[in-house]
């Protein structure tokens, strides 16, 4: 069968999500943040909520994230995103508002801000991309880098005795009672996008419906920061981290 | 009996050659193209077994940059005897 038996509108079954601008992005081949991009943009798109949707980029590798979905963005100093998405919401409660970070943004630097906002239950949605490495920099040691993991500021390998342990923060955050959703997803096989894809929604229909903080953590890699090819840093992520960061809801009311 | 049949179609000028898509594929349809580049030098995708394509459109979720548009078709054929 040839091409134009095959393509048309009745049998279009993906496409480019129609948020998403032709503006190529920046990010490493492979990278998990592109794919988390078109989730997001997908979702809002379905929503219907392009013009009521105020995103917050973090400093990392997503702080040009404001040049790939189109909807309205604010780019925060580095780990002030829920902050930022705090007023943001308080003075526009009638827009879908939501951040999206890096594990070195949310989970070192702006630990204060994150957890601050989530015990206060902002109405906020937090897109959590946890790559266990600050990839933006050139691989250095995030708070979430496994145990026995190489980066260029463990090039030992993380010594849990010396360094502490990947810091499980999204678990820590389920426990504030301002939270109503806590979920961890990954996004390397077709299914895990889809999944992913059905939280992102439920967080951004949470952030409207006023049920406070909701909290989606992406297990990603960094094939860059890993020093692997991207198919190996996919796999290498499902053996390794899905056991310390294992996929479900910690919290989903 | 109906089949399943599937097309893709690449934007080989998006494509980074990643390879995610070639083995997220079930059908064994995709392939880097060994020697060809596009204008920023990577070797991109193209359907190596197009007949095999079932249009699951596994590619296109797991393409960190949006290179795959992803078409399904029903075909009715005629029974075999
Ligand atoms: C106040 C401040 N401190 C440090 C930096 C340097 N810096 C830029 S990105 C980054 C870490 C990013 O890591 P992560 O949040 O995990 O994002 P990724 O790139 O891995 O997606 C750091 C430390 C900065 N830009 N601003
Ligand atoms: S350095 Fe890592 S996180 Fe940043 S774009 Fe490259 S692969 Fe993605
Ligand atoms: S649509 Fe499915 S079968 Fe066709 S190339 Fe993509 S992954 Fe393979
Ligand atoms: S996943 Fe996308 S960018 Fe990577 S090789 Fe396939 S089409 Fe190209
Ligand atoms: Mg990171």
């Amino acid at each position: 069968m040839d091409k134009n038996e095959l393509t048309g509108a009745e049998t279009l079954v993906y496409a480019k999500p129609r948020l998403v601008n032709d503006t190529e992005m920046h990010y490493c081949p492979g990278c998990s943040h592109g794919v988390v991009h078109h989730l997001v943009a997908e979702v809002i798109d379905e929503l219907g909520w392009a013009e009521k949707t105020i995103g917050v980029s973090p400093v990392g590798c997503a702080v040009f994230a404001h040049k790939y979905v189109d909807i309205d963005w604010q780019q925060a100093a580095h780990g002030r995103a829920p902050a930022v998405a705090t007023a943001i919401k308080r003075l526009n409660p009638d827009k879908m508002v939501f951040t999206y970070q890096g594990d070195g943004d949310l989970a070192a630097i702006g630990t204060a801000e994150t957890i601050h906002a989530a015990n206060r239950g902002e109405n906020i949605a937090i897109i959590f991309i946890n790559n266990a490495i600050y990839g933006m920099t050139g691989g250095q040691m995030a708070p979430t880098t496994l145990n026995q993991m190489v980066t260029t500021t463990c090039p030992e390998g993380r010594d849990p005795r010396i360094m502490g342990n990947p810091l499980k923060i999204v678990d820590m955050l389920a426990l504030l009672d301002g939270v109503c959703l806590a979920t961890r997803q990954s996004v390397h096989t077709a299914a895990a996008v889809k999944k992913t894809k059905r939280m992102i929604k439920l967080a951004f229909e949470n952030a409207m419906a006023n049920k406070g903080t909701s909290i989606v953590e992406v297990v990603s890699s960094c094939n860059a920061g890993w020093r692997m090819n991207p198919v190996d840093a996919n796999n290498w992520m499902a053996e390794n981290m899905l056991s310390v960061f294992p996929v479900g809801d910690l919290k989903n009311l | 009996m109906a089949k399943v049949k599937g097309y893709v179609e690449v934007n080989t000028q998006r494509c980074k050659g990643c390879n995610l898509c070639v083995v997220s594929c079930p059908a064994d349809v995709l392939e880097l193209q060994p020697r060809e580049v596009n204008d920023k030098g990577y070797h991109y995708v193209y359907m190596k077994n197009p007949d095999d394509c079932i249009g699951c459109a596994n590619c296109g979720y797991v393409c960190p940059d949006a290179v795959l548009t992803v078409y399904r078709k029903k075909i009715e054929e005629k029974e075999k005897v």
